[in-house]
């Protein structure tokens, strides 16, 4: 019997890999009878393809996928290809880290809606940990710097990373930012050895990123993550033994392939909670069970992790690498020099991408971006995209998603140290591998309007007049509202600029059925809202029935009823109905707004045919004016 | 018999005569051509839907594509028009409109995530409403003196050509449907300060470029609920029975 083959990796700061523990066996693994034709044909397939991988082709992915041969088993075709991964712990917060200027020996964390994304290794020896409130993180760690998340960043930062390892290893495939994976076939003729390779890889990614990273190689994209995680090789076709006694909570760790994949973390952490539940607390418990109850138990989904558990690779049919006319290629007459005009070009090509492969009901996982500038220099980079990670304001998903890569990539490009020496003349955006569109959907949990197709091509109709509009206005000129805590009826509104994330997507994917369960807060008035709400609040007076001004006085009451008030400077009118006051308890850090504060609502005579005017007002008692228009119910 | 039916046939003719000669009188169209256009524009999409208590003053029963709906008097009104549509997946955008409280369009049912707003579209208001409506439905730009008649003209021209519906906050020149809006009083205050403001009594007349029939209804805008309720004869006829 085989025995598992490890080695443990520590990288030192200094970039050199000291071998930790090693196993009983050599690491030079002869492949075992069963695997000798397997991992012969891979070989054979490998071959003709090293000239071609110059030229960005991928050299294991050609073997373990569409090599000619007809003879492959369907077991065969399912058997992963080995990977080498690089991991950089904790990327986001690395990457914030250095964005922001803090040193890394700092702890430190990346929030998103006031949860903890991601932390360094300091804070979390700190107990903070992932999902913890920002008060919760502060609490035990008071010193943590708080910083905000920001995938383009991420993405611009790794660059530097991922140019490291291509120049090692061909084909390079950046998973997310802060992960790189690689096929090891190609390499390996060249280093001879995965040990060697790991070596390399460690002390040269140091040396020119000066990161830390975790290097871990083995077959299958989920089981080389696992083993980066854990800094250990494992061997050609140990990937099942090596994940068995992992815990199924290896599934959800943060951008695991899984989550990515499907771009829904929720549905993932349930899944791993119901397995817990379930008893099944090692990913090998979890394979162990038959396919077919996975499937009927567990949906799609289900199968998916179930995939990945049992070492197969995470998509259940082979790649075939695409017919060459999905390229989508633009020559520009004016060379693309700001990242504003790549922008309006990423989102212009994507489109274009994503209606050819809708076209032919595929979708696709991984994206080549090919770019020439002026002066002749080639750049290059292979995306791969969740297929439904990063859809936002109901844009399709995966056309959003083929314009982000592009985005970051040209922000990268533009902002980065080797910045090209001229603009971008020709842009080639080429799907690298394709999978059938139906098993990257998303629709499946999506409910509501989304369900129809038609309204998906509003959606995208809507989104590229609302991107040209921010091209004629800048980014900031195109908004849309989210109803959020607060008392007045401007404080509940937050605006988000089109193509940002409004923070709702996860009521948008549960469906309209589940409308967004906005808190009450205390002190908010009841519906009707006021209709128009002043952006600058209008300067009011309200007096009594002697003319004397009206205040509050610290009790939080009038002193007096209103019975005049007059508008920005014009004629005093009379009351003829009014309710409140509404005590704002409120702000009191702040000297402007301290001291006595409310809000009345006064129905004003406008003649004695018309029908009064409905105002909010708001008074502030150390303020100037005292009373001001917050709203109007036109 | 034989004589009763000598008698009304002459009369059916005279009615059907009537009728067509009606009908031949431009501007004039017959309830069941009005009834068969609403059927035939809702079939093909052309309609957006809008709620049911304001289909009543719009002549084809909902907004048109290609038309222009002029509100002048409440802004609540123009608020309440893009409910149904936006809820139904239709996509909004408001130009230049920088004050529109978005609470009380959430209220009224609008879904802001489909509700695109542009508060300072700049000095070309018609560039930017133009370029809207290439992929938006619903476009609501100021109207009355903000908008100078050339421009009301371009924009309305371009409306029609690319089947999107153009709703001005205020006078529009050529406007397909206008709708005036007369609030009445406010319910759930009083002269001493107790309650608060529930709902309001609005008068909305409606009237169709092509037909000289005005269309009237009487609605609770905002209602209790800060929604469109039915108008307050069908609310008291519910409580009274």
């Amino acid at each position: 019997m085989r025995q598992r083959v490890t080695r443990r990796w520590r990288v030192s700061r200094a970039g050199q890999a000291v071998p930790e523990r090693e196993a009983a066996r050599s690491v030079d693994t002869r492949p075992s009878d069963a695997d000798a034709g397997q991992s012969g044909g891979g070989k054979a397939a490998a071959s003709p393809d090293g000239a071609a991988g110059a030229q960005g082709a991928f050299p294991g992915d050609a073997g373990a996928g569409s090599s000619g041969s007809g003879e492959r088993s369907a077991a065969d075709a399912q058997q992963a290809a080995r990977l080498v991964v690089v991991w950089c712990p904790d990327w986001p917060v690395t990457a914030a880290c250095v964005a922001a200027g803090v040193p890394l020996h700092h702890p430190a964390a990346v929030f998103a809606a006031n949860r903890v994304v991601a932390c360094s290794a300091v804070a979390r020896r700190n107990g903070v940990r992932r999902g913890m409130r920002r008060r919760e993180a502060q609490a035990s760690c008071p010193e943590l710097a708080v910083l905000a998340v920001d995938p383009a960043r991420d993405a611009r930062l790794f660059e530097p990373v991922a140019a490291a390892v291509e120049e090692l290893v061909v084909g390079v495939d950046v998973v997310r930012p802060g992960v790189v994976a690689a096929p090891v076939d190609g390499a390996l003729t060249y280093f001879g050895d995965e040990h060697r390779l790991v070596e390399s890889l460690v002390g040269h990614v140091s040396a020119m990123a000066g990161v830390e990273v975790q290097i871990g190689i083995a077959d299958g994209l989920f089981a080389a993550l696992a083993a980066a995680r854990r800094s250990c090789v494992v061997e050609p076709g140990g990937s099942r033994r090596f994940l068995a006694p992992l815990p199924v909570t290896e599934l959800d760790q943060p951008g695991s392939v899984l989550a990515e994949f499907d771009g829904c973390a929720d549905l993932v952490a349930d899944l791993v909670d119901l397995l817990r539940r379930l008893g099944l607390r090692t990913l090998g418990q979890f394979a162990e069970l038959p396919e077919r109850t996975v499937s009927s138990r567990f949906g799609r989904l289900g199968m998916l992790a179930h995939r990945l558990a049992s070492g197969l690779s995470e998509r259940p049919l082979d790649r075939r690498k695409p017919p060459a006319e999905l390229a989508v290629e633009e020559t520009f007459d004016v060379p693309v020099g700001t990242v504003e005009e790549a922008a309006y070009v990423a989102e212009r090509m994507a489109g274009k991408l994503h209606a050819k492969l809708a076209g032919r009901n595929l979708a696709c996982t991984r994206l080549g971006i090919y770019a020439r500038t002026l002066s002749g220099e080639e750049l290059s980079r292979v995306w791969r995209c969740g297929g439904t990670d990063g859809g936002t304001n109901g844009v399709p998903v995966a056309a959003r998603g083929i314009a982000d890569r592009v985005r970051w990539q040209f922000d990268s490009w533009l902002q980065g140290e080797q910045r090209p020496q001229s603009g971008v003349v020709t842009l080639r955006l080429e799907p690298e591998e394709v999978v059938e569109a139906s098993l990257l959907q998303l629709h499946l949990w999506r409910g509501g309007a989304g369900d129809n197709p038609a309204d998906d091509d509003a959606d995208e109709r809507a989104g590229r007049a609302l991107v040209q509009v921010q091209r004629l206005l800048g980014p900031e000129a195109v908004v849309t509202a989210v109803l959020g805590g607060g008392r007045g009826p401007a404080e509940r509104v937050r605006l988000v600029p089109w193509g940002e994330a409004r923070g709702d997507e996860e009521t948008l994917r549960r469906g309209a059925g589940a409308q967004q369960e906005v808190p009450t807060w205390p002190g908010r008035l009841p519906a009707p809202s006021p209709a128009t709400v002043h952006p600058e609040p209008v300067r009011a007076a309200v007096v009594d029935r002697r003319g004397l001004p009206v205040r509050m006085t610290e009790r939080g009451v009038l002193n007096a009823p209103p019975a005049r008030v007059a508008v920005d400077g014009g004629p005093l009118r009379e009351v003829t109905a009014w309710a409140g006051p509404w005590p704002l308890d409120e702000r009191w850090w702040d000297p402007r707004a301290a001291g006595p504060a409310a809000r009345i609502q006064v129905v004003v005579s406008e003649g004695p045919a018309a029908a009064g005017r409905a105002l909010l007002l708001r008074c502030r008692e150390q303020q100037s004016p005292r009373w001001q228009v917050e709203g109007e119910y036109t | 018999m034989s004589g009763a039916r000598t008698s009304t046939v002459p009369e059916v003719a005279d009615t059907v005569d009537a009728v067509a000669r009606l009908a031949s009188l431009p501007g004039l169209t017959t309830a069941s051509e009005v009834a068969a256009d609403v059927a035939g524009a809702s079939a093909t999409g052309k309609l957006l839907p809008v709620v049911p208590e304001l289909e009543a003053v719009l002549p084809l029963r909902g907004l048109r594509r290609g038309s222009t709906v002029s509100v002048t008097g409440a802004r609540s009104v123009l608020l309440a028009l893009l409910a149904r549509a936006t809820a139904a997946g239709s996509w909004a955008a408001v130009v230049g409109i920088p004050d529109v409280g978005l609470a009380a369009a959430a209220e009224l049912g609008v879904e802001l995530c489909r509700t695109a707003l542009v508060p300072r579209p700049g000095p070309d208001v018609v560039r930017v409403a133009a370029a809207l409506l290439d992929g938006v439905d619903i476009v609501v730009v100021p109207g009355g003196t903000s908008m100078a008649a050339a421009s009301a003209r371009r924009l309305t021209a371009r409306v029609r050509h690319r089947g999107g519906v153009l709703v001005a906050e205020g006078r529009w020149p050529g406007a397909d449907v206008e709708l005036v809006c007369t609030p009445g009083s406010w319910d759930g205050v009083d002269e001493f300060g107790r309650g608060y403001l529930s709902a309001r009594t609005m008068r909305i007349q409606g009237r169709g470029k092509s037909s000289a029939r005005v269309l009237e209804t009487t609605v609770l805008l905002p209602g209790p609920s800060g929604g469109v309720e039915a108008g307050e004869h069908a609310r008291r006829l519910e409580v009274a029975s």
